[in-house]
């Protein structure tokens, strides 16, 4: 009797823990996105002196302006306006782009997956190459191997990326001619081509359409690995220091005592351990990925979100802006949850169980 | 009596920027199939004593000796691979703290397997059955629940039985036990050492104990070594440690301290430089 | 308190060695010494030293330094000339100025950038978090709770966001930067405050009757600044990427200015034929951004000897 009565207590203790943490994660997810939205509509409401003005133009005439301005609701209080913004945003008005006349929310679904099938191919590019180097240069600390992966991380770190594409654009593309012309997809292949999921490079292949996959790569492949560059140097330094600090602990002592050999304590011990803090560094460098990726996908001609953003901006699009930087914003605040959802059901010691 | 372990002028050193740092500094003595104690304050060489003999000194540590001999076989020639073979197999070692010698991300029972698996090949089926007995052995009372719990999810005094568990699950003939109780609660470092006593008699294993503590040891073991500043100082049976000579024992001794008995001014522990030399 | 050891002279390295400092003075020097000692060991952290000192030097001097004017070029003689043409060392650009004395005025721009980065955000975000950290409750929730908000935004686009709404130009472009960057200084000061607050010496001024103001000023801080400074010094070469970034999309310093970012920029154009107008900026912005991370590495590994070698 007892023993039933203690775990039905426990159980209720650990449904209790589980409401809690459901609790706490819709609150850091509904004040982060308010958040997110109070800075956007600060943004394109409350920074420029009319914003009217500024998506009519300053030669619209006195009636359009009159009437965008009740639209907008610009003559109510500041806090109604925000929450007529919030309302506006939830029922997916993001308003119409100047430049292409659609609504942003169109545009964005458009051009969204061009984006994250970029950052997707560089991260991927970062995890696989990233990772083993970095267990590579804690378990030979201080030799010649640690100081060169540190130094690729250093550089990583400190190159202006957009610089370092052009530069490889110019050898690549230019003297060898290794890689197409910057785009996503030869326009031979943009009519032809039906894409499903949007994400080019998995389409071809799952429709075996080996030539438009291989075009399609050859798209890809530099701004792809100059993504994956960036996220390798963040990940393969953190991985170092991660494995640094788990090789230090005594299960591994006990491990080697078993009799394990190198290999698998490495990789099944001390990998193991490092993987929890691994995979929230992935998440983030993810999701700096799908930020920084504005720039590259400028260089190459990137069909993505940043493209669209910085074309929005030389015309002072702000809608599109905006909309642009909703959608990153998500993204990222996705991401940052996820990587600490993910924390937690790595981790025995953190799981609710 | 003959000898599982011959330790013949053994001296572990590290080369630091101010030069080497001898941590043992010739250090002999035989292991039978009996219960040997080490004791020494922190310091005194006798934990790396025991992690030079398992192979487990770090990288840079220069361990030499006139003679490692482990069943006729030259630890000090034997390559990497064939030293691995006899860890966890032939020669095996418990540590200190199971909350930090035991992997937090495995489960209990995963790591018990894991050494068997590593040294015999056996089936799944068969490697978690004798996991299983091996837990009832060190009188965990709910194998089949422990098996699959996570260290964190357990006691100080039961993850020191897993370790116990891990550790032994291959019949090893000698075991080094590096100061198994110390993070223990008082009321548990007893039963432990019951349980591993039991062990080491039914299985007729030999054991290095390894403690700061000489009283536990001497009532644990059958001989008794003092370690003083990398190097042995005494070397006694336990039933005669009342006739310690040397001084640095007799203060080892006297930091005891007695029911009924006035300490003042309090005892402290004397040094001196030349039973280092 | 000074017999016995004034007879002896001391020489300087002993005095600043010494562990029982006299002075307060002479425990600081101290300190800063063996700092410096172990910071100096260190040759990748010199060589990054010497390049930020070198950034610093070529800013003041750049008047002196540069041999051409970095806005007015030679349109008719000298456009796009590759580098090693006559006295133009590394080239000139489509406008027919000397690169070389672009980059040398320019090393004003980025030494503005992270200036007046580092002095908004770093204090903005010390003050944030010490406050926090001390006051604790609800105040420290919500500011938490706040700089956890700012946390979880994408910095660069967030910063493209402001700078397009404010309008284009290197003081909105930095106010836009500084925006974006002081969180993580506010999530450190917090957990050093959480440190320290409960040690005897916090519970000991406040028994001297200090107020919460002074405590925090002058007893909280100051533990908090050298993770700080490692901190900036490290985030000092993402903020010059951010900016030159924000440069070359068009949106930092505005032409003619010799911003490196936007130097690369207008050299895109020529990338395939005159490949040197937008490979000299770059490789600026790589060596001082490199030269912000050597320093960074090695202050970090000098104040905090645990962390040595992560």
């Amino acid at each position: 009797m007892t023993v039933t009565a203690s775990t039905a207590g426990r159980r209720r203790a650990r449904s209790t823990k589980i409401l809690f943490d459901v609790g706490r994660f819709l609150v850091v997810l509904i004040t982060t996105y308010l958040g997110l939205l109070a800075v956007t509509f600060f943004i394109g409401r409350v920074i420029p002196i009319d914003p009217v003005l500024a998506i009519l133009g300053d030669r619209a005439p006195a009636s359009a302006i009159a009437r965008v301005r009740a639209e907008m609701g610009l003559d109510l209080p500041i806090w109604q306006q925000f929450l007529i913004y919030i309302r506006q945003i939830l029922s997916g008005d993001f308003g119409t782009s100047v430049l292409t006349t659609n609504p942003v929310l169109t545009d964005i679904a458009r051009v969204f997956p061009a984006t994250l099938e970029l950052a997707t191919f560089g991260t991927l590019i970062g995890t696989i190459v990233g990772i083993p180097l970095g267990v590579l240069a804690a378990v030979k600390r201080d030799t010649l191997i640690d100081q060169a992966v540190r130094l690729i991380g250093l550089i990583g770190y400190s190159i202006p990326i957009f610089w370092l594409a052009l530069l490889c654009l110019l050898l690549f593309y230019g003297k060898l001619d290794w890689v197409a012309f910057p785009g996503r997809i030869d326009i031979a292949y943009e009519y032809t081509f039906t894409p499903i999921t949007q994400l080019f490079l998995l389409d071809a292949i799952l429709q075996r359409e080996w030539d438009v996959a291989w075009d399609v790569f050859r798209h890809i492949v530099l701004p792809g690995c100059l993504l994956g560059y960036v996220s390798l140097a963040y990940i393969s330094r953190m991985t170092r220091s991660f494995m640094l600090t788990e090789l230090g602990q005594e299960y591994v002592v006990a491990a080697r005592a078993k009799g394990l050999s190198e290999r698998r304590i490495i990789w099944a011990h001390v990998l193991r351990n490092a993987a929890v803090p691994l995979v929230t560094v992935i998440a983030l460098s993810y999701a700096g990925l799908l930020e920084g990726s504005v720039l590259t996908e400028t260089v190459f001609s990137w069909p993505g979100v940043g493209l669209y953003i910085t074309n929005s901006l030389q015309s002072a699009d702000m809608n599109a802006v905006l909309g642009g930087t909703l959608v990153i914003g998500s993204a990222f605040i996705a991401l940052n949850l996820l990587s600490d959802l993910l924390y937690r059901t790595l981790d025995p010691r953190t799981r609710a169980r | 009596m003959s000898a599982l372990l011959t330790v013949d002028n053994l001296k572990v050193q590290y080369p630091t920027r101010s030069g080497l740092i001898e941590a043992v500094r010739g250090v002999s003595f035989t292991l039978g199939r009996e219960r040997l104690g080490i004791v020494g304050e922190s310091g005194s060489g006798k934990s790396q004593t025991g992690r030079a003999i398992m192979g487990l000194t770090t990288p840079q540590a220069i361990v030499t000796a006139d003679r490692l001999d482990f069943q006729g076989m030259d630890l000090l020639k034997a390559s990497p691979r064939e030293r691995r073979a006899l860890r966890g197999k032939r020669i095996a070692m418990v540590l200190q703290d199971p909350k930090y010698s035991l992997n937090p991300v495995m489960t209990i029972g995963r790591q018990i397997v894991e050494t068997l698996r590593t040294h015999e090949s056996v089936s799944k089926a068969e490697a978690r059955r004798r996991a299983l007995a091996m837990l009832e052995a060190v009188q965990i009372r709910d194998p089949e629940r422990v098996f699959g719990l996570y260290p964190h999810e357990v006691s100080g005094g039961m993850g020191q039985r897993a370790m116990i568990a891990m550790m032994l699950i291959c019949d090893p003939e000698m075991l080094i036990a590096d100061e198994p109780t110390s993070a223990l609660d008082v009321t548990v470092q007893l039963e432990v050492l019951g349980i591993l006593d039991r062990l080491v008699a039914t299985r007729g294993m030999g054991l290095i104990f390894v403690s700061h503590d000489l009283r536990l040891v001497s009532s644990f073991c059958d001989r008794v070594l003092v370690m003083y500043a990398g190097k042995v100082v005494e070397e006694l049976r336990a039933s005669e440690l009342s006739q310690a000579r040397h001084p640095y024992t007799r203060g080892l001794l006297d930091c005891v301290p007695k029911i009924g008995e006035s300490r003042h001014p309090l005892p402290v522990l004397d040094r001196k430089p030349e039973w280092a030399a | 308190m000074t017999t016995g050891f004034e007879t002896a002279p001391v020489s300087r390295r002993d005095w600043l060695l010494s562990d029982r400092p006299t002075s307060r003075m002479q425990a600081r020097l101290g300190r800063a010494y063996m700092i410096w000692l172990r910071f100096s060991a260190n040759r990748l952290a010199l060589a990054g030293l010497g390049l930020i000192l070198a950034l610093i030097l070529v800013a003041i001097f750049a008047d002196v330094l540069a041999p051409f004017d970095p806005v007015q070029g030679d349109l008719r003689n000298a456009r796009l000339l590759p580098p090693g043409t006559g006295s133009y060392l590394l080239g000139t650009d489509d406008q027919g100025r000397d690169i070389l004395s672009r980059l040398i005025h320019g090393s004003r721009l980025t030494l503005a950038v992270v200036g007046l980065v580092a002095v908004i955000a770093a204090p903005l975000g010390l003050l944030v978090g010490t406050v926090a950290g001390y006051a604790g409750g609800w105040v420290d929730a919500v500011l938490m709770r706040i700089t956890d908000i700012f946390l979880a935004f994408p910095k660069l686009v967030l910063a493209l966001a402001f700078v397009a709404a404010l309008g284009p130009g290197i003081e909105n472009a930095i106010l836009a930067i500084a925006i974006t960057s002081w969180p993580p200084y506010a999530r450190m000061a917090r957990a050093e405050t959480l440190g320290v607050r409960h040690s005897d010496y916090i519970a000991a001024v406040r028994l001297m009757g200090a107020s919460p103001f002074r405590i925090v000023l002058r007893h909280v801080m100051p533990m908090c600044l050298s993770s700080l400074i490692v901190r900036v010094t490290l985030d000092m070469a993402g903020i010059i990427l951010t900016a030159a970034g924000l440069g070359f999309l068009g949106l930092g310093a505005q032409p003619p200015s010799p911003e490196w970012g936007a130097m690369i920029a207008s050299g895109r154009r020529f990338i395939l034929d005159q490949w040197w107008v937008a490979t000299m900026p770059g490789i600026a912005i790589l060596l001082v951004s490199l030269g912000f991370n050597l320093l960074g590495d090695g202050l970090r590994d000098a104040l905090d000897p645990r962390e040595a070698g992560r």
